[in-house]
């Protein structure tokens, strides 16, 4: 009865008044810091917080697809920082440059394939919580980062290398390109594939998923290694900002990235959510990061005021849903 | 008792944005009589209950217990009078034991102190238990007992708050005959303490076994009340649907002969050298107590459970699914027991549920294609007249009714050779069952083979060309549609030899 109550335009009006519900947040928080600081909303500045903003974001879409089957990956820190030490060693051993970084990219990759299967296949075949499997690959990998560096910095590495993650193209910081690339194959997998079809379903409703002729476990494994190359990925970029492979890298930036899925939209339950809601999400992070920084605001009190933005956007998340 | 009723109804409205859930509903229950509330999805009766129940509350009209006039707050107030729900699904905790879900909230305690007593809490609970007549063993963890036992557990736990008024909503849905035996006699002696029952169900016999007097709504009106013996089975679907049923069970004859499915010694789990054909344009039934192995076999058949021994063969040959995605690459399609479970992804539209089996069907070498898959969906939307605004719509907002259609949908769309129905019709209303039987029908015309599990024994009679009858995992018997009677499949059901 309460389902025939609701009238189907009245539902449609509440998804988009929904949607806009983050991006009328995004706006507003543009708004507001562009009236306290006269140098926010310059090109410049908001090139920036793009780029600022990427190397979490691109994690983020990959903890979208993991996160809308109701799973989660807590490995993705420590999957930056591993393939970062990595990548920057293979830099390091004194080929030529140009035979050594396609190598880095290959290595930086295929790590990510490797911890990410790994996650899936405890995930599916074992049939562990995601949670706890994850857990575990975290400590794994930055005690492996640690192990690796013997606990120092890699520095010295060529200089080209920078490029990657402070170089520019078209006057547009080659992060923020890469991070835009993979949002729109990202989206263009969830909304227009099969497997992104897929994702949804076993999201919703595992069991009924797999009585429809959906190969659950293949859908499962595939998210964990979507998310450990796209945090691998990430890994690679923030050590070319950084010029360094630094064995504390990317740590709780799981945090920050589940954050972002979850302001964006998504569903801990599964199910439910949209890879340009993260983006959203992600950018709001990433916006009030910059606006307060820019307002001087410490960065104790920063903290507490993205605790309790997170809360508000879930509360009216929770609100929308009703 | 005296002429007055325990609880009186009257006047009763809700509204809900755009939809009068209740208008003008009144209701009375007598203390010692089982008063058995009908409509169909839809027609007020669960926000009548949940009013009752002190969950919503009404914007008009008046409730009188014991003939004074009440006003319930909260669920808390309902209960300090004695009025409790058992709902479709229960609430009791699965982890805990049998005597701890009696008396959860109600805990005995060791005198003044906040410990609770644990053997006190046996003892009660099993004293509650003797008094229905029924021996559960009182430690068992609740997620061990099966349905019916579920059922009883939810009523002691009524019956530990000292109820007046017990109200039931759909206690036969997922129970066998036997156990509903069982429910009925734990009925009839709550009515001798003088409890007044509501019962809601969908079945109409179950009416006129066990009800005294009857109140039918539709559309959130009253329609009609009276003693359950001043009427029938014709009146009642009249009152609840507005108009005539042609026929409650529509059936056509099969022209048969060529075999889609062909079981030869099957085991697997439960299940004992099943031997079994289904033949193209065949409906055939399989009929049993909640247990006997029927949705494990349909689950074999499927890929969803491995078998042990035997051999399937489909169409004449041999075939061996291990999954389901295999299955339905074979042809078969199986509608699940417990649709929202099981079939339906709640979060998905319409047109993505109808598509899910098939999307390779839509899709091009990279993409979906979604003008080809919205044509589809509007093609079964029109074909199997799902009453949904939109094809957009989540299935979450469809009636019963209509989710089963989208599931229909979806194994038509598989272009299925045989179709399993597992309760292809619980919890759906008596216009629309007509519907599904009709939709049946017409799929076995087309040559189709089916097989529908069903515990609603009239509805196998009803619609099935043979009946086959299991027990304990094995075939006892197949009977056709001119041997099957009631009593001849509850015999072979109950592992008896039929004489």
């Amino acid at each position: 009865m309460f389902g025939t109550a609701i009238q189907p335009g009245e539902k449609r009006l509440k998804t988009v008044f929904g949607d806009l519900g983050i991006s009328t947040a995004l706006l507003l928080e543009v708004i507001l810091f562009s009236v306290f600081s006269p140098y926010f909303f310059t090109a410049e500045n908001i090139l920036n917080v793009t780029l600022q903003t990427s190397i979490t974001a691109i994690i983020a879409a990959g903890m979208t697809f993991v996160i809308l089957t109701a799973g989660i990956d807590l490995s993705v820190g420590a999957m930056v920082a591993f393939s970062g030490v990595v990548v920057t060693s293979i830099l390091k051993l004194g080929i030529p440059f140009s035979f050594s970084f396609p190598l880095c990219l290959l290595a930086g990759i295929l790590m990510g394939i490797c911890s990410g299967s790994l996650a899936g296949l405890f995930v599916t075949r074992f049939n562990i919580t995601p949670f706890i499997v994850t857990l575990a690959m975290m400590t794994i990998l930055r005690g492996g980062a640690y192990i690796y560096t013997g606990g120092r910095p890699i520095w010295g590495l060529p200089e080209e290398f920078s490029f990657l993650g402070s170089g520019r193209a078209f006057g547009i910081p080659v992060p923020t390109i890469i991070m835009l690339c993979i949002y729109l194959c990202a989206f263009v997998v969830l909304r227009h594939t099969k497997f992104g079809r897929y994702v949804y379903a076993v999201g919703g409703n595992k069991e009924a998923a797999r009585l429809a002729g959906i190969n659950i476990n293949r859908v499962l494994w595939s998210v964990y290694l979507i998310c450990g190359v796209l945090s691998a990925i990430s890994g690679v970029l923030l050590a070319s900002r950084m010029n360094s492979g630094q064995p504390n890298a990317g740590l709780m930036y799981e945090m920050d990235v589940i954050a972002a899925v979850v302001v964006g939209g998504t569903s801990l339950f599964g199910g439910r959510g949209s890879i340009v809601g993260t983006f959203l999400g992600a950018m709001l992070i990433g916006v009030l990061r910059n606006g307060l920084n820019l307002l001087n605001v410490g960065s104790y009190v920063q903290m507490v005021v993205l605790g309790v933005v997170i809360l508000l956007a879930v509360l009216l998340d929770q609100i929308r849903g009703r | 008792m005296t002429a007055l009723p325990l609880l009186q109804m009257k006047g009763i409205y809700k509204h809900y944005p755009g939809v009068v859930a209740l208008a003008d509903v009144n209701f009375e229950l007598y203390a010692g009589e089982v008063h058995c509330l009908l409509g169909e999805n839809g027609a007020g009766k669960s926000t009548l209950m949940k009013i009752l129940s002190g969950a919503i509350k009404k914007d008009s009209g008046s409730l009188y217990i014991e003939g004074k006039e009440i006003e319930f707050n909260s669920p808390a107030d309902a209960q300090k009078y004695g009025i409790s729900m058992i709902y479709q699904e229960f609430k009791l905790v699965p982890e805990l034991s049998v005597a701890e879900n009696i008396l959860l909230g109600n805990e005995p305690t060791r005198g003044r102190l906040p410990l609770v007593d644990h053997k006190k809490m046996q003892l009660d609970a099993q004293e509650i238990l003797a008094q229905l007549g029924e021996e559960i063993p009182t430690a068992t963890r609740v997620s061990f007992l099966g349905m019916a036992q579920r059922q009883i557990v939810e009523i002691a736990r009524a019956l530990s708050r000292q109820v007046k008024i017990l109200a039931m909503d759909e206690p036969s849905a997922s129970l066998s005959q036997n156990e509903l035996e069982r429910l009925f006699a734990v009925i009839r002696k709550l009515k001798t303490e003088g409890v007044g029952i509501i019962y809601i169900s969908h079945r109409l016999e179950e009416v006129f076994e066990i009800g005294d007097r009857l109140t039918v709504l539709r559309d959130g009106k009253f329609i009609h009340s009276c003693p359950v013996s001043e009427t029938d089975r014709r009146n009642l679907i009249r009152w609840m649907v507005g108009r005539e049923l042609e026929q409650e069970f529509p059936r056509i004859e099969p022209d048969r002969e060529e075999e889609v499915l062909r079981i030869e010694g099957l085991s697997s789990g439960i299940l004992r050298d099943v031997n079994l054909s289904v033949y193209r344009g065949e409906i055939l039934g399989l009929a049993g107590l909640v247990g006997a192995g029927r949705t494990e076999l349909a689950r074999v058949i499927f890929g969803a459970d491995p078998k042990d021994k035997g051999r399937i063969f489909l169409e004449g040959e041999e075939i061996s699914a291990r999954t389901p995605r295999e299955a339905i690459d074979l042809g078969i399609g199986l509608l699940t027991e417990d649709r929202n479970k099981y079939g339906l992804i709640m979060q998905l539209n319409v047109r993505e549920n109808i598509s899910l089996s098939n999307l390779r069907q839509v899709t091009g070498r990279f993409f979906i294609n979604q003008a080809e898959e919205n044509s589809v969906a509007e093609k079964f939307k029109q074909a199997l007249r799902i009453r949904t605004p939109s094809i957009d719509q989540k299935v979450e907002n469809l009636s019963g009714g209509n989710r089963q259609k989208v599931i229909l949908a979806r194994w038509l769309f598989t272009k299925s050779k045989l179709l399993i129905f597992d309760e292809p019709t619980a919890g759906i209303d008596v216009g629309v069952k007509l519907e599904i039987y009709n939709l049946i029908n017409q799929l076995a015309k087309e040559g189709i083979g089916i097989i529908v599990i069903s515990s609603d024994l009239p509805e196998l009679l009803g619609i099935c060309h043979r009946l086959a009858v299991m027990w304990e995992g094995s075939i006892t018997g197949i009977l056709s549609s001119q041997e099957a009677t009631q009593e001849r499949v509850m015999t072979l059901a109950t592992g008896m030899k039929s004489g």
